[in-house]
This record gives C-alpha cells, structure tokens and sequence, in this order.
C-alpha cells in the first residue's frame, strides 16, 4: 500500500462492519418471517388452542377472536407481529398466558450456567488432550484420537445416560436430577461438553500437527526450543484459527444438545421450555425461541467474524 | 505425514477437486466471505459437516486459493520437514487405519442386512411381548435380555436399523438432491436470484440443528416421513452451500467457456457439462452427513418425535430404557452400542473417502 488513509477507513473497517451488520438483520428479518409462516402453516384453529379446557361458546369464541386480532388480515398481522418484535414485545403464550418475555427470562438462566461449564469442560478437555498428543506417534494419541471420534459419535442424551448409570447410580456421586447447585451441574455439563471437546479435539490436532510441520516450527527447533514451548507458545496460536471460526457452530451444539441434555437429567431451563412449547405447539413461545436462536447465531457470528479482522489484518483489504 | 507418505504425491499430481481453470486471473472474489472462505481451507480435516455449517459460503474464488495455500504448505512441510522425528516408518499406522477401516465396512454391512433383511439375523418378534419374563438379563435365549415389556433386545435393535438407517438415508437423499438442485441455481444464476438463496441456507445453516428438527417437528406433528423432511431440511444448507461453491468453479473453467464458444444450447451445456462436474463432493458429504443424521434421529425418536412407539427405533428404544436404567443396564447399553457404531463407522468411511478425494492417499 502506497497510500495512507487515516482514521477507521485506512483500516478498512467500515466495509465489512457495515456488510456484517446488514447481513445481520437480514437474518434476523427472515427468522421472523419464517416463524410466522411456521404459525400460518401449524394446523388446527388458533381459537381451538387458545380456548383448550375452558368452555367453547360463540360469546367466548369471539371475544378471543378480538381479544388476539385474529380477524384481520394475515398482512396486518404480520406487519403488526414484525413492528411489535422491533419494539421487544414477544407477545404471550397460549398455554401459559404468561409474557413470552417474562418466561424466556426466567428459563434462560439455568441454561446459560449449563451451557458456560459445558463450554469450559469442552475447551479444557481439548486442550488437554490435543496439546498433550500433537505430532507424537503414540498409542497416548491414538488413544486421544480415538476418544474424540467416539465423543462426536454418541449423542449427547446417550453420554447422559451412561454418565447417570456409571457416576449417579453406581458409584452414587451425583445426584440423578434437578437443579441444585454445582454438584448437580457437573454430570449434564460433561455430556454436553464432551460433543464440543471431540470436535475442537480434532481441529485443534489437525491445526498443531500442520503447524509443526511448518518452516518457523523448523527454525523454532534450531534455536534450541523444547518442544513443549514450541507447541504451547508458537504452534497453538496458528492451531486456534480454525477453531474460531468454529465458535458459532459451538453455541449452537451448546443451544441444541441443551434440549436433550435437560430433559434427562430433568433440569429446568430453555430446552425443557423448547420441548414442552413445540409438544404442546404453544406458537409464541416457539416464535420466541426461533427469534432468540436467530439472535444469538447472529450476534456470535458478527463476533467471529470482527475477531478475524482484529487478528488477520490481510482480510481488511476489500473496504 | 511421514516422508514415505508424501513422495508419491509430490510425483504424482494429487487428484484435484476443482478444474484447473480455477486459477484463471477473471477468478476474482465477487463476494468476499470475510473470514469465513479462507479459514475454511485451512481446516479441511477437522469433522467436515461443521465447517460447512459454521460458516459462511465459501466463495469459489476464496476457496481455490486457501486450497492452492494447503497444497503449498503441503508439499512445503514435505520438503523442509526431513526431521529424524519423522523417519519412523508408518506401516503401523497405516495398517490400523486400514484395520478400522474394514471393521467399519464390515459392521456398515451388517447393518445394512439388519436393516433390509431383519429376519436373517433375528427369528424372534421385536413387537412380542413376554410380561413374565420382563427385564430379564441376556440369556441363551435372549442374547440381549429383554426390555420393561419381556420383549426381546436384540430382536428390536436388529429391526430398529431399518427405521434408523431408514430414516438417516432417506432424509440425506432428500437434502442431498434438493441441496445440488438448489446449490447449482444459486451458483448458475444471476445475482439477483443467487443472493435470495444463499441468504436462505444461511439462515437454515445458522438454527442448531436439533432446534431447527424439532421446529419442523412443531408444524407438521411427529412422524417417520415427518422426521425424514425435518431432519432432510437441516442437512440441506450443507449440500447446497458446497454444490454452489462448486458450480462457481465450473461455469468459469475453460471446457465451459469452450463449450459455450461452439454455442452450446443452455440446458445440454448444464446437463452435460455443469452437473457432472459438481456432484463430486457428494460421496464425501453424505457419508459423513448420514453419521448426523442418524444422531439426529435417535434425538427426535428420544424427545418421542420420532417413530411412535411400538416402533423399535434405536433413539425411541433409549427412550424407554432410561426408566429401568438402574435396573436393566442392557436395555440402555445395546441400543446406544449400535447408534455409535453406525456413526463412528460411517464417520471413518467418510474420512477415508475424503482423504482420497483430497489426494492426500496416494
């Protein structure tokens, strides 16, 4: 570069920021659209559901009728669904009659503790088994190579249930459900993190392995470096790239496994609440649930993809 | 990678996934991936569903030169790489890769005939139900004992392969022939139609797959073919997104434009010369993909989204057990042997497969 311009768009920020950010809200337009077709296309009468057990008259039929405005047109429902999600208002479940808002937050917390440990097992595991068995022929990395393919192999409501038969029931270390403290979030931790170790096993070895094999690896042990040092400080950090870019896909392992993950080993949380409102078809609370997804797939990909601005200055360039 | 690997490689041209004329000058990015394309490229070996789902398109041009990159520090490792560390020979290794390898084959077989033939492997009635003699342990009789209704185990997994393997194939040949269709449109397409529909696999790529499943799930009500389309559209992003990439490649390599120079009629051009050269990546990806699918299935069968019950499925059959799980250990442990191997099989010949369409097994 020849020329320099000042500021943030010598940089080349502004590009790609503005790029992610409309991608961005597109996504989050067509998560909304796509939940409210899912409304129109659930079958049986919205009227039918929201009068469940109570007493099915005329009066009552259109007095819900108005009350929800279910007499307008599908446009102006739409339009009004989409102007009310801009203002936050996530409108209110059929079942529970209850703001959606009120119950996401009320659930979403539990979740979020499983979903931070599992993600903190999974690192740690990782991390421990890649860096320990990078570029050695071992059994020791035969072993770890192993264990990871079977990590990603079993789904995680089978890791849940043999972790109860082996740690809950037989050697009696955990408690078998509910929700009370640490001790009972260990066990449904472990078997959502493990899904996240095995692959982030797997990327982090392939990433090491291809490191070492590189020319600074080569002069790193003509200095004289151990080899412990070359692949924690130097080859590690070429190894985390493909792993960041992985970080949206955890988030969404972390979202998705916590729905069989709660529901054996009975925790209260998000997942349970996805599962009793698409069983129940509660369509709100599913709206909900597919707007927050959005959201949150959003927000972590936007992330993903500044961090890789902010580390790889090259990716700048097509402001 | 050992020295005795990679000779041959470096004689002979590893078999290229893309046509030569990708590295034409008018190869220019029209849509930059960001990150995303060139991270891409540098992960071909880890689990390869993910990386399709955990980012954005790949563009064809962005991919090519990450693929050109890893050639180089391929053969670039293969050359300055001569430490005495990496003079081991790797017959061992080999030769367990290979053993794995016929030990997955050989279980996909078997569980294929227990999928299409269940009667040869099992005389007895999965559905027959025996109260007297419930949850009793594996037996001569009952080589894999008996479940909560005194219905025989292994009769139940062996006919549970056809509804998993079933379902897992069906829903992959459902993604994977609308996922080529709708990826070779993006990619032949102009930009206003292209732009749509990759926005679209986005935003399907982008819900955690089992959320995604069981929302399908909510509209349409549980169910085997339900199940098939629920967990068909999830993998679709995967197939359309590779496919889209690829037909980039092609419609820009030299034999296209040569073809269109002699004034080829559009759809013979497409028919001929586009679709058979994108549909390479497809072995790969749906061995691969039919691992996840099958994972998917026993979730929906567990959440009881599945086949309803009295069908044996191996997810459904799980779901039964965990109630006797501190009883009958052997109603949990058949069923869940039988998913993982089927997908820690076809996760290995997936991967050998890739490894070979790579060109990295020469």
């Amino acid at each position: 570069m020849l020329t320099r311009r000042r500021g943030l768009a010598a940089a080349g920020w502004i590009g790609p920021v503005a790029r992610r950010l409309g991608a961005g809200l597109i996504v989050l337009w067509v998560a909304a659209t796509a939940a409210y077709l899912a409304l129109l296309l659930v079958p049986g009468d919205t009227v039918d559901v929201l009068i469940a057990d109570g007493i099915d008259t005329p009066e009552r039929r259109a007095q819900i009728i108005a009350e929800w405005g279910l007499d307008r047109s599908e446009l102006s429902q739409y339009t009004d669904y989409l102007l009310r999600l801009l203002h936050g208002d996530l409108g209110r479940s059929y079942v529970l009659q209850r703001d959606v808002a009120e119950i996401l937050s009320s659930q979403i917390g539990p979740t979020i503790r499983l979903a931070l440990t599992a993600a903190v097992f999974g690192v740690v595991i990782a991390l421990v088994l890649a860096l320990t068995t990078a570029g050695r022929r071992s059994w020791g990395a035969g072993l770890a190579g192993l264990s990871e393919l079977v990590a990603v192999s079993v789904p995680p409501f089978l890791i849940g249930l043999l972790l109860l038969a082996v740690f809950s029931f037989t050697l009696g270390w955990f408690p078998v459900s509910g929700d009370r403290g640490f001790v009972s979030l260990v066990l449904p931790a472990l078997a959502l993190g493990l899904q996240i170790a095995g692959v982030l096993g797997q990327v982090l070895r392939e990433g090491l392995e291809r490191a070492l094999e590189e020319p600074f690896a080569v002069t790193a042990r003509s200095r004289g470096i151990t080899e412990w040092r070359l692949v924690s400080r130097h080859a590690l950090r070429h190894a985390l790239l493909p792993a960041v870019t992985l970080t949206g896909w955890f988030v969404g392992v972390l979202f998705g496994g916590a729905i069989v993950v709660e529901a054996v080993f009975g925790r209260p949380g998000l997942g349970q609440l996805t599962l009793t409102a698409v069983t129940g078809k509660d369509m709100p609370v599913v709206m909900a649930i597919i707007m927050l997804a959005a959201a949150v797939y959003v927000t972590v990909s936007t992330i993903v993809d500044l961090a890789y601005l902010v580390i790889d200055p090259r990716l700048r360039k097509s402001g | 990678m050992t020295i005795s690997d990679k000779e041959p490689a470096l004689g002979q041209k590893p078999v290229r996934t893309v046509p030569p004329a990708r590295q034409a000058p008018d190869d220019s990015p029209d849509l930059p991936g960001l990150a995303s394309g060139a991270a891409l490229g540098t992960v071909p070996g880890g689990e390869p569903g993910t990386e399709h789902r955990a980012s954005a398109p790949a563009d064809a041009a962005d991919a090519a030169d990450a693929a050109d990159a890893v050639d180089e520090a391929y053969v670039g490792g293969a050359v300055t790489g001569a430490g005495p560390r990496r003079a081991a020979p790797s017959i061992p290794r080999r030769y367990g890769a290979s053993l794995g390898l016929v030990l997955s084959l050989l279980l996909l077989a078997v569980s294929a005939v227990a999928a299409l033939f269940p009667g040869l492997l099992s005389g007895t009635d999965p559905l027959a139900a025996d109260p007297l003699h419930a949850l009793a342990p594996p037996s001569a009789e009952h080589w894999f004992g008996t479940d909560h209704l005194g219905r025989d185990v292994l009769a139940r997994v062996v006919h549970g392969a056809g509804h998993s393997l079933g379902i897992g194939a069906a829903s992959i040949l459902f993604a994977a022939v609308l996922g080529t269709l709708l990826g070779a449109l993006a990619g032949l397409s102009p930009r206003y139609v292209d732009e749509p529909l990759s926005r679209l696999f986005d935003v399907l790529a982008s819900f955690p797959e089992l959320l995604l499943a069981m929302l399908v799930i909510s509209v349409t009500g549980p169910g085997t073919g339900n199940v098939i389309l629920a967990i068909g559209l999830v993998q679709l992003p995967n197939y359309a997104r590779v496919i889209r990439a690829q037909t980039f490649v092609v419609r820009r390599s030299g034999y296209v434009e040569q073809a269109v120079t002699f004034g080829l009629r559009r759809p013979v051009l497409v028919l001929r010369h586009v679709l058979p050269n994108i549909l390479g990546p497809l072995p790969v990806l749906a061995t691969i993909g039919m691992g996840t699918a099958i994972i998917a299935t026993s979730g929906l069968s567990f959440l009881g989204m599945g086949p309803q019950p009295p069908s044996p499925e191996w997810g459904s059959m799980l779901s039964e057990a965990r109630n006797y799980l501190r009883i009958a250990w052997w109603t949990v442990l058949f069923p869940g042997l039988s998913v993982t191997l089927a997908v820690v099989s076809l996760t290995l010949v997936g991967r050998h497969l890739q490894r070979r369409f790579e060109g990295r097994l020469s």
